[in-house]
């Protein structure tokens, strides 16, 4: 897998999403400025964490208009894999690459804390290698990570099976106590229609090693190295 | 040292409060000035405002029954074609003003 790791003013989990891709897993990472027009050859973007132009304004509402996001906007139409990671994750929804958007914490505290992730399908290029029962612990750090969209929006999701994690407690409840930020329905992560877009919240490139308490976060990437390398044998069988 | 009419101004910008262009205190004859106030949508939580409304209550102000927290922006705009100007603000502020999925914008040109 090649991945492209997106890099605005303000990102700041860039480097962590390409030690994991090159170091814990073997494959091939680089950086992009934000001030690129093209992507180069690539089979996966990772839109990173952190705080793109300091959310000022809203989270990633000026990041969406940079030159590398009309080439992510192309590379997503023609099937690509995105994945957008907490700051990532509003990027996307501020692009309209995934509907919706991400609003002040419900506590209006900044959240910095393990939850637990269930993963609601294993029908999609992030989550095919994650088991069914799985629990999920992964760390997540952010000050605007409620979920909202409106009800059709809601429906339309639920109804193409696109929500793809939920925050839940540890029994694996999506109770009100075990969501760590208000989102609508315990929606910690979605994807796009064509499946080939998603963004969520918690960071699982910050938990992909033992050696950080837990590597749970590596199935995720596994998950998009699986349906990469498999499209590829497809294409050249 | 007094800005005098003319002079621009590079006025520091915050989150909540972006001003573009010469800043005088006055609109300038040969330009418009939008102000534009952003407001979370009806059906959107608004964790602040409640904490506004709950902070009001309890220093002893009574019967406020909703409090929403939004933003106001004002934009200097150069020359007087006050319809081009209102055209303007309306796609930027669909545009990246405001975001139609959680928030509604209005705004007035003088």
């Amino acid at each position: 897998m090649n991945v492209a790791v997106l890099q605005f003013p303000g990102s700041n989990c860039d480097q962590d999403v390409v030690h994991v891709v090159r170091n814990v897993l073997g494959h091939s990472a680089r950086l992009l400025w934000h001030k690129q027009p093209s992507l180069g050859a690539v089979d996966t973007v990772v839109v990173p964490g952190g705080f793109a132009y300091g959310d000022y304004l809203r989270t990633g509402a000026i990041a969406r208009f940079s030159p590398v996001m009309e080439a992510v906007q192309a590379f997503a139409a023609n099937g690509g894999l995105v994945l957008g990671i907490c700051n990532g994750f509003q990027i996307l929804c501020e692009a309209g690459l995934l509907p919706g958007a991400l609003i002040r914490n419900r506590s209006l505290q900044f959240h910095c804390e393990h939850i637990f992730l269930k993963t609601a399908t294993a029908d999609s290029p992030f989550t095919n290698r994650i088991p069914p029962d799985k629990l999920m612990r992964l760390p997540i750090a952010h000050g605007e990570g409620c979920y909202f969209a409106d009800e059709a929006t809601l429906a339309r999701l639920k109804a193409n099976n696109q929500i793809l994690w939920r925050y839940v407690d540890a029994q694996g409840e999506a109770t009100e106590a075990a969501n760590p930020n208000g989102s609508l329905d315990s929606i910690a992560g979605i994807c796009n229609e064509a499946r080939n877009v998603a963004g969520l919240m918690p960071h699982p490139e910050r938990a992909s090693e033992a050696i950080l308490g837990c590597a749970d976060g590596r199935l995720v990437f596994e998950s998009m190295i699986h349906a990469v390398t498999s499209k590829l044998e497809a294409k050249a069988a | 040292m007094r800005p005098s009419v003319g002079d621009r101004i590079n006025w520091p910008s915050r989150q909540g409060c972006l001003t573009i262009g010469p800043v005088c205190g006055t609109t300038l004859f040969n330009s418009m000035k939008a102000k534009i106030i952003i407001t979370p949508k009806k059906a959107v939580l608004d964790p602040q405002g409640k904490t506004v409304q709950s902070a009001l209550a309890h220093i002893g102000y009574t019967g406020i029954s909703d409090v929403r927290v939004g933003k106001y922006l004002e934009v200097e705009l150069d020359g007087t074609d006050r319809e081009g100007a209102r055209k303007a603000i309306d796609e930027a502020c669909h545009k990246i003003l405001s975001n139609p999925v959680i928030e509604d914008y209005r705004f007035e040109i003088e």
